[in-house]
Parts: structure tokens; sequence; C-alpha cells
């Protein structure tokens, strides 16, 4: 049995930070429904990436919702509003990430929600915290990592900011939303009453950056050195951390003792004597080792390597690595099925419990999907 | 009142997965005892950023380990062990990132930890999962970069870029830390505990998991744009171009309306929306050419008052300098038991309007032995 199985999420939010959560949420067996707009439903199903869409919603839409319901409401129809309210009565979590004063608008604000249901978990996710000159600037992640700082950790230090390439204000967001919501669960079952929840993609991406940061607050306030040489892999680590050309692809060698790792290479790194000048000359120690990294094979390099401990390993493609053992065998592939008999392959939740791989078959609802079934079994009509 | 103020959680990791994960727990009320070796402790103590000490340890292990007491035990002494089984006994939570096999050698895996407290939840992180011929590698956050295509979809074309940050090892955190919450939600209610797995080849894969599905719907690899790239499958604008004085950051939005906004009419020819992704190259060679003819402000005010989704680019001086991020408060200053005092960030999460700060910095290694020996290991529940 699953650990949230018999708890009722509802959905407000939409794009990916809350709705990540919410699958989280569904696949460790809450039961997550959608309140989406009647017909379109939410704006994210017209979000694609590559222009990929798949049953009337793009392939995005449909991997991070999944193992959801989806119930369509009107929230400025009264008679829509009415049976959303009667839901949220049954509700154990709502969730949202509207703009601060929309809620209020459509009277579903905490302090609303908490009459109906005294003992509602409210989540509510915002770009930016709900005061302050920013609360109304849109929470969009590529623009949340670039007022972060995030943007000067990666690459060189000529390639001017360069951001995480994945959506990660985003999803580092939703995992904080999740533990906030679980983590008001419990005090819920102790106090019995609502308690709110709020999280924003800014305070969750500078908490990604908290070593980084604590690290700039007590140097004085160095801005990050990064590297000079491409593939260097963190701007607070000494050399060798970094990725490597080799003959016939990549190498990442990580941290170790660099006189070993330089011998077993087949570089001369005894000149650099106290462990503060790897930080200090990373740069040509880095140039150093690249230059002989360059004249094997990746696997050759790893074998070698990796018999004398050194932390190293081949730099991979999707096309590789979804092909290997390595990742086969964790069964992390998954497939969902669609309305129309097809099946889309995605992947599966990564929390293991009680030995188990957490699966679920059901794709993503379509809009309003299970309108008429909710409606049945809450008795809304 | 903080979510898990009665929880007390007994971590047996190092580094940096568990805990941070143990951290999440501890800003969330739980008491977090640090189970260390004595003589050197959590390696981290010594794994220094950039040269950064502060009172005598790494800056990394400060950020870390605040908010958690220290306990140390060598766990190849008879005695030393039989004081760690009392304060098993009593955990709550139990959690450990040892290699696969070694904390079976150690006598404390969950099999053994469940029969003297069998409610206890027991959270454990592994580099690559229990199964598979990866398994034994080491657990470290550039070779998962590497070994999971992370590094294809950072910076622009080419060579593979990794994240510079650790942030495999941080969602692998997150992650236990939501399979811990879930579980304890569940203990609440039911008195059950649980076993809860996570891998950072799993977590890996879930931060990957829309370029993951993306792989498997249409088997192309993911194509970073040659310049201001910012996300391998998202057309133009999205990405960061140099401005006059500065840096700015535009996410999605239409060409012809951002044509007609800049005043840059070559931009005009490019009518249709599959072209944004077709020709993402020339478009932004384009854009970047014409926002380098005025400052980022200049831009700025043109362009968000059409609600254009676009933001400066700042680095940690100038963010720290917004009243944006003021109104945040979330650096706070935590004091060691020494007298020590250093800043750095709090918890992302607010419960109930409350920001969780805590005061307290991180242990000397062992500095709570007495303190633990003598509040809970003669009380047995």
């Amino acid at each position: 049995m699953r650990p949230l199985e018999g708890l009722l999420v509802l959905e407000f939010a939409q794009f990916m930070a809350a709705p990540t959560a919410g699958l989280r949420l569904a696949d460790l067996g809450a039961r997550v429904i959608k309140i989406e707009r009647p017909v379109k439903g939410e704006a994210g199903r017209q979000i694609a990436i590559r222009n990929l869409f798949v049953d009337g919603g793009s392939l995005v839409f449909h991997t991070i919702n999944r193992n959801k319901e989806s119930y369509a409401a009107d929230l400025k129809d009264p008679d829509d509003l009415k049976r959303v309210k009667k839901l949220i009565e049954k509700a154990d979590i709502i969730t949202h990430n509207f703009r601060p004063g929309v809620m209020e608008k459509i009277g579903l604000d905490y302090e609303s929600v908490k009459v109906i249901n005294p003992r509602i978990v409210y989540g509510v996710v915002t770009g930016y915290g709900s005061k302050g000159p920013w609360a109304l600037r849109p929470g969009q992640d590529l623009l949340i990592q670039s007022l972060s700082g995030l943007a000067y950790l990666s690459d060189t230090a000529d390639a001017g900011p360069v951001p995480f390439g994945l959506a990660t204000a985003d999803m580092i967001c939703g995992a904080h939303f999740v533990q906030g919501l679980l983590a008001a669960l419990i005090k819920r079952n102790k106090t019995n009453t609502s308690v709110l929840v709020e999280v924003s993609l800014l305070e969750s991406v500078l908490d990604l950056q908290f070593e980084v940061l604590t690290t700039y607050l007590n140097d004085g306030g160095q801005l990050p050195q990064r590297s000079k040489v491409r593939g260097s892999g963190h701007a607070y680590l000494s050399a060798p951390y970094g990725i490597y050309k080799s003959l016939n692809g990549y190498l990442a060698l990580a941290m170790g003792n660099l006189h070993q790792i330089g011998e077993a290479v087949g570089v001369d790194l005894s000149t650099y004597e106290a462990q503060n000048s790897w930080f200090e000359f990373r740069d040509e120690i880095m140039n150093l080792l690249a230059d002989r990294i360059a004249h094997k094979t990746s696997s050759e390099w790893v074998s070698s390597l990796e018999a004398q401990g050194i932390w190293c390993a081949e730099v991979l493609t999707y096309e590789q690595t979804l092909q290997h053992e390595g990742y086969l065998a964790q069964g992390l592939k998954q497939e969902v099925n669609l309305p129309d008999g097809g099946k889309l392959s995605t992947t599966r939740c990564p929390v293991r419990i009680n030995g188990e791989r957490l699966y679920s078959e059901v794709a993503a609802p379509r809009p309003g999907q299970q309108t008429e079934l909710i409606d049945q079994q809450f008795e809304l009509r | 009142m903080r979510p898990l103020e009665d929880i007390l959680v007994v971590d047996l990791s190092q580094f940096l997965s568990g805990p941070s994960a143990s951290l999440k727990l501890a800003d969330l009320g739980a008491r977090v005892i640090k189970v260390e070796k004595p003589g050197t402790g959590d390696i981290c103590r010594q794994l220094y950023t950039s040269n950064v000490i502060m009172n005598g340890e790494s800056s990394v292990f400060h950020a870390i380990n605040r908010n958690k007491e220290s306990f140390a035990v060598d766990l190849k002494n008879d005695y030393d062990k039989q004081q760690l089984w009392e304060l098993l006994k009593q955990a709550d939570v139990v959690m450990h990132n040892f290699r696969p096999g070694v904390i079976q050698r150690l006598g404390f895996d969950y099999a053994s930890v469940k029969a003297v407290n069998p409610s206890v939840v027991y959270g454990e992180i592994s580099g690559y999962g229990d199964t598979g011929p990866w398994k034994d590698k080491p657990g470290q956050d550039l070779l998962l970069q590497s070994l999971t295509g992370l590094t294809w979809l950072s910076g622009n074309a080419g060579a593979p870029v990794p994240m510079g940050l650790s942030i495999v090892d941080m969602l692998a955190g997150n992650h236990l830390a939501q399979g811990i919450l879930a579980c304890l939600v569940r203990r609440s209610v039911s008195n059950e505990g649980a076993l809860v797995q996570v891998s950072m080849l799993e977590s890996a894969i879930d931060f990957q998991f829309e370029a993951v599905t993306t792989y498997y719907y249409d088997g192309k690899l993911p194509e970073r744009s040659e310049k201001n790239n910012a996300h391998a499958y998202l057309g133009a604008p999205y990405g960061i171009y140099q401005t006059g004085d500065g840096y700015l950051a535009l996410a999605m939005g239409s060409i012809p309306q951002l044509g007609t906004l800049l005043a840059c009419d070559e931009l005009l020819n490019y009518q249709e929306v599959r072209q944004a992704f077709e020709l993402r190259d020339e478009i932004k060679t384009i854009l970047a050419a014409h926002l380098k003819t005025n400052t980022t402000q200049h831009w700025l005010d043109i362009l968000l008052k059409a609600d254009i989704w676009c933001a400066e680019v700042l680095s940690w001086d100038k963010l720290m300098a917004e009243e944006g991020f003021k109104v945040l408060d979330m650096i706070q200053e935590v004091e060691m038991s020494d007298g020590y005092k250093y800043r750095t960030t709090r918890s992302p999460i607010s419960i109930d309007g409350e920001r969780f700060t805590s005061t307290k910095g991180s242990p000397k290694l062992g500095e709570d032995n007495a303190r633990i020996i003598e509040q809970i290991i003669p009380h047995g529940k």
C-alpha cells in the first residue's frame, strides 16, 4: 500500500512547479484531481518542447500530469464554483500558482477555503513570494534562474551567464513544495486545523545554491570564479574536476588525490604540492591533463583509472544511457495507456517504498475527463 | 509550532545528499543527530571548496550541517555500537548513504533496526540503486551527470557542459526527504514504519523526465542552439543575450511581436510559429546583434510594459541589493557552540506564514556525545 493512499489533492495549479509536486503525491498514492477550465484545460497543455503533441496535449503536459484526473470547472461560473466548493469540503490538499489577488477575486483564497474546509492544507507556489516589488513578475524558470545568480556557475569564465538547461527552478520548487505539503499534513494530524504552505521559485533556487551562497557570504563576497577551461565542472572545486575530450568522446574526472591522478593519466603534477595550489592553478593543471587524455578512448581511460580507485566516468548521451544495463536494471521506464489504445513511454517515480518501485499506467487526463465520475462519486450535482 | 517538532532523526550519512535531506527535516522541526566516526567525522568537514575555511572546517560542511547535533561513535567498537543501538531504538527516522553492502556489514541495515524499532522510517541513498553493473561505482555528482546524459543540455552546442552545482546530490536528498515525510504522514495515523530508498541515478533521470520522455518518443538527442542557448528543446527567443551594459534573459515569446516592440525589422520575416524552433539559430543571431545596441534597462522598459517575459541577469552582489530579494529574508545568521557566527541561507519552505529560521550553527565533531548519552540513551520509549 502506498503511503498517501486515501488522500485527496485538488490541483488548481498549472505549468510545471506545482504540477510536478502533484505528480509526486499521485505516485506516492494520493488521488490528484486537476481542476481545469472546460474544453481547453490548463495553459500548460499548449506549451510544448520541440513542438511535440500527443492526443491534443503537449508531450510535456503528458509527462508532468500522468496519473491524475481532470475535473472541468469555470471558476467564474457560480454553479461550477458551487460544485468545486463542495469538492473542496472533501479534499485534504489544494494547490494553486495563481498570481496574488486572483484567488481572492474568485473567492477561493486561503481565508475563504478555511471556512469551507477547516482542515484543508492549502499550498501556494509563487515566482518571487507574495510581497515586494517582484511579486507580480512572471514566475518563469529562465527569468528566475537569471535573477538568482544561478547563471554564473556553469561553463567557462568568458561564456557570460549560462543557465542550467532544464527548468531547474520549477523542479526544485516542486520538490520543496511536496515536502511542505507533507509536513503540513503531519502538523494537521496534531492540530486538527487548516495549514498554509508557501514556496516560491526564487526561494527554492536560492536554497539550491545554499552551499555556494554560504561560501560567498563568508569569503569576503567573492563572486564565483569559473575556470577558463571548457569542461570545468564547478566554479568552486579544484582541478581535476571536469570533463575532458578523449580520443572518441569525453571523460569525466571528479575530485581525488591530484598526484595519484596525474600519475595514472601520465602527467607529473608533483610541482603542485600544496592542496590549495590545485585550485589556484586549476586551469593549467586541467590543460596538462587534457593533453594526455585526448590520446586514448574514454573506455580505455575508465578501465585503467577505475582499477586504481580514481573517480571517473564516460560521458554518455541518452542513446547510450538508456540502452545501458546499468540504467535498464533500475526499471525506470514505464508506459502509460493513451485513450486511443496507444502507449506512451516515460519514467517512473524515483522514490521506492518498502522495496517496491512505484509504477502507474494511468496517462494524463483529457480536459474534464472525469467530471461526470467525480460529480457522481462526490454527489456534487 | 514546527511540524516535525517531536521527531528524532538519526543520520549516519555524510557528504551532501543524505545530510541535505536531514537538514530539510531539521528546519521543519526535527531533532537531527549526525552519527560520525571519531577523528575525522563527516568527510565533508575537510572537503574545501575554493580553499574557504570557516572555524577550521569547510564552508560547505557548515552550510549543510547547521541545526544538527553530532554524536561521534566508532562503529567497530562494541561499547560505542551499544550506545548507537539505544539511539536507534528511539529514533523516528534513521538514514544513511553508505555504499550497498556496507550498512549490512556494520549491522545497522533496515531489517536489523526494524527488529528493535518496528515503526522506524528508514531512509537510504545509494549512487546507482542496489542492482546492476553500476551499483558499486562511486556515487559522485559529476559522474552521475555524465552517465545520465545531463551534460548535453546546458551551454551552447558543442562539448558537454556540466551543471555547476552538485545538483544530483541535492535532488536525491530532496527525494529522500519526500519519501520520509510521506511515510511519516502514514505513520502518524497507523504507526507503521517503512523503508524509503532513492538513488542518485534514479533522481538524475527523474530530473530529466521531460527530455527522456521526448527521446523515447522521437529518438532524437537534444540539440543546443549554436549561441545563446538556454534550453535544447525550446525555440527562439529563449535565451540570455548580451546588451550594451549587461545581459537580458528572454523566455517564450512571439518573434514578430518582438520585432515590432524592439524595432528590429528583420525579425518580422519570421511569421510562422514553427520557425521559432526550426530557424532558431538565425533568429537568435539577429536578436543578439540588435540587443547589443542598447542597455538592459532600455529593453526591459519596452518589453515589460508589453508583458513580454524577460528579466535582467544578476550576479549575487547585485541580487542582494534588490528589494525583491530583501523582502524574502533568505539570509540568516547562525552560531556554533564556541561562539563562531556565520551567515547562511534559511529553509525555502514557509508554513502558516512562518519562515523557518534557526540560530543553531553546525556542531563540532562529537560535541553532543555527553548530552545525548545523558538525555536520550537511558530513556527507552
